[in-house]
């Protein structure tokens, strides 16, 4: 239908309704249900290396802080403004974006997962006031797990995904905007005062070309016409310009979105101290990571692993993880391996009872996005071949020190990122690791 | 539709009982179970009403003793419920999560300990509550 439904020669007003739910500042409102503390506080989380804030609070916004702004610049807002920065959580948002995305699901017999805080949905037929049932929609998320949210409704995805800025944006909706219950002058009013890069799909290039061609605002975009889009820009664009006027050309997608992150870890009850045993246990995640990017079809750019004592056991406590960026992204369980024990060699250290480890695989991006890598990564990595014998033969025997030391590759070739300092406990998702409540 | 393919994947999550009833068959006694097979006992189903709104804390602290709420003990929260008189809730106050009784009576409301030696905790202007969840179960240790 995807494809075909952009073919269309005929450009007829949409029957549909789409609603789009996303998760305020999603990563904070996640930290602040376990610490709710947080709340009304300015709160970032950081990306993965603590480089730069990759969510803000609505508090953080008003100190002026940007989207990617780096961690250094505004570290003195700390002392200054009782700025909290917090290192990204993804076991945490991962769970509560699952449980986000089931609730919402009750709601509609059609849902589009788009991102791990938003979905589409469709509301189509439903003899109902939308507003209302928007409402409830973010009433039950909220009730249930915490999370606020805001609803967006239009007769295309394209107007649903600009419902939601309204509603975002602007207090009078009370997070729930409905175009479809609005006149079409309320609506060109509203894109009116609305810049073009709030339009889905209208990106910093795009906005600064329609800008260079006196297009500033989402009703001067209305106004062009798509054919003369079409050639100025792509047919995207024209398609953008149908969908803000309320005629479809962008449909559901049902397949599940890939992960953007896939993260396989384990905690063990009696606790390891060699290398040996500890890369015997890495290694066998990393093959769980490497065949869960390849069944979905995707590579990796980077990986982290991390290795810690239980915080519930009386002895010397360590945490530690690595980040490291891979020179060419991939699916190859080889490399994961090869690239995870590298990075172990380096935040390994002796005479420690681990008691977790975990890989997680991130910057994922579609396998067909970088053709030939298999060949490349072939010719580039004559230690490919041994390695794949020696994990052939850990598979076999299941994992008991098959991988050695000798078997790592010289770690000073890869970049190094620093170390997550501020994560959070994983709430959800261990059971070391739970809310601590006072009785 | 729907319902025959949730056949089909129960009959896939049970695959090693009916191997194993199947092979003492081939010995020459048909196993009278051999049609009853279903799933083991889940806690799960018990314990958790409502999976994706229910979450696991950790307790620390004797306020609650009384009502069988130890320190170290598991609590089962289910945050899709409504919070009732006598509930034992967790609450935040001011930011603080505290797991108490709850007293919603004759328009007073306050959070009560369960233990002699801990006051109740009763609102103070200004200050700010929220009922975060409502406690279903409490796992704790037996020995």
């Amino acid at each position: 239908m995807g494809h075909l439904g952009r073919c269309n020669l005929h450009h007829q007003a949409s029957q549909m309704t789409y609603g789009l739910v996303d998760g305020n500042c999603f990563f904070v409102s996640c930290e602040r249900i376990f610490r709710p503390s947080l709340k009304k506080k300015p709160v970032i989380v950081l990306s993965n290396n603590d480089g730069c804030a990759v969510a803000r609070s609505d508090e953080a916004k008003a100190l002026g802080i940007k989207m990617g702004t780096p961690w250094f610049k505004i570290k003195h807002l700390a002392d200054s403004h009782g700025l909290v920065a917090l290192s990204s959580n993804f076991a945490l948002y991962g769970d509560m974006s699952d449980r986000m995305m089931q609730i919402i699901g009750r709601f509609s017999p059609l849902q589009e997962i788009y991102s791990i805080d938003e979905c589409f949905i469709s509301l189509d037929g439903f003899n109902t006031n939308l507003a209302e049932y928007g409402k409830s929609i973010k009433e039950t998320v909220y009730k249930e797990i915490g999370i606020p949210t805001c609803v967006g409704i239009g007769k295309t995805k394209t107007l649903a995904k600009l419902a939601n800025h309204f509603a975002k944006k602007q207090k009078q909706w009370n997070g729930v905007c409905d175009l479809t219950a609005l006149t079409r002058y309320e609506i060109a009013s509203l894109m009116n005062q609305t810049p073009t890069r709030e339009v889905w799909g209208i990106g910093r290039q795009l906005d600064k070309k329609l800008d260079s061609m006196g297009i500033q605002t989402v009703f001067d975009l209305v106004k062009l016409d798509p054919a003369k889009a079409h050639k100025a820009f792509s047919i995207l664009m024209a398609d953008t310009i149908l969908e803000l006027r309320g005629i479809e050309r962008i449909t559901l997608n049902l397949a599940p979105a890939p992960k953007q992150e896939i993260m396989s870890s384990r905690s063990f009850g009696n606790p390891i101290t060699s290398f040996s045993d500890l890369s015997d246990i890495l290694s066998e995640l990393c093959t769980k990571a490497s065949t869960k990017l390849r069944k979905q079809n995707s590579i990796a750019k980077r990986l982290m692993i991390f290795i810690g004592t239980s915080t519930f056991r009386k002895c010397q406590q360590y945490q530690n993880s690595r980040i490291v960026q891979l020179s060419h992204p991939t699916s190859s369980t080889t490399r994961v391996i090869n690239t995870a024990l590298q990075a172990l060699n380096v935040i390994f250290k002796d005479n420690i009872q681990y008691s977790k480890a975990g890989i997680m695989l991130m910057d994922l991006v579609p396998a067909q996005s970088c053709q030939g890598e298999l060949f490349d990564e072939i010719a580039e990595s004559p230690k490919s071949d041994s390695l794949m014998a020696v994990m052939d033969k850990l598979n076999a025997q299941y994992g008991k020190n098959t991988l050695k030391v000798a078997s790592m590759g010289n770690h000073d070739t890869e970049g190094w990122y620093t170390k997550q300092e501020r994560k959070t406990p994983a709430y959800t998702t261990d059971w070391r690791e739970l809310l601590i409540v006072k009785a | 539709m729907k319902n025959s393919l949730s056949t089909i994947s129960h009959i896939e999550n049970i695959p090693l009982t009916i191997n194993q009833i199947g092979s003492k068959a081939q010995a020459g006694f048909p196993s009278p179970a051999e049609d009853h097979a279903v799933g083991r006992i889940d806690l799960n189903e018990i314990l958790i009403k409502h999976p994706v709104a229910t979450f696991f804390l950790t307790v620390k602290g004797y306020s609650m003793e009384n009502a069988g709420i130890s320190d170290g003990d598991y609590l089962i929260v289910d945050r899709a419920l409504p919070a009732k008189h006598n509930d034992i809730v967790i609450a935040e106050i001011d930011g603080d999560v505290t797991v108490k009784r709850l007293y919603k009576r004759n328009g007073i409301l306050k959070l009560k300990a369960e233990n002699l030696t801990y006051p109740d905790i009763v609102p103070v202007p200004g200050q700010e509550w929220a009922i975060w969840g409502v406690v279903t179960f409490i796992i704790k240790p037996a020995k």
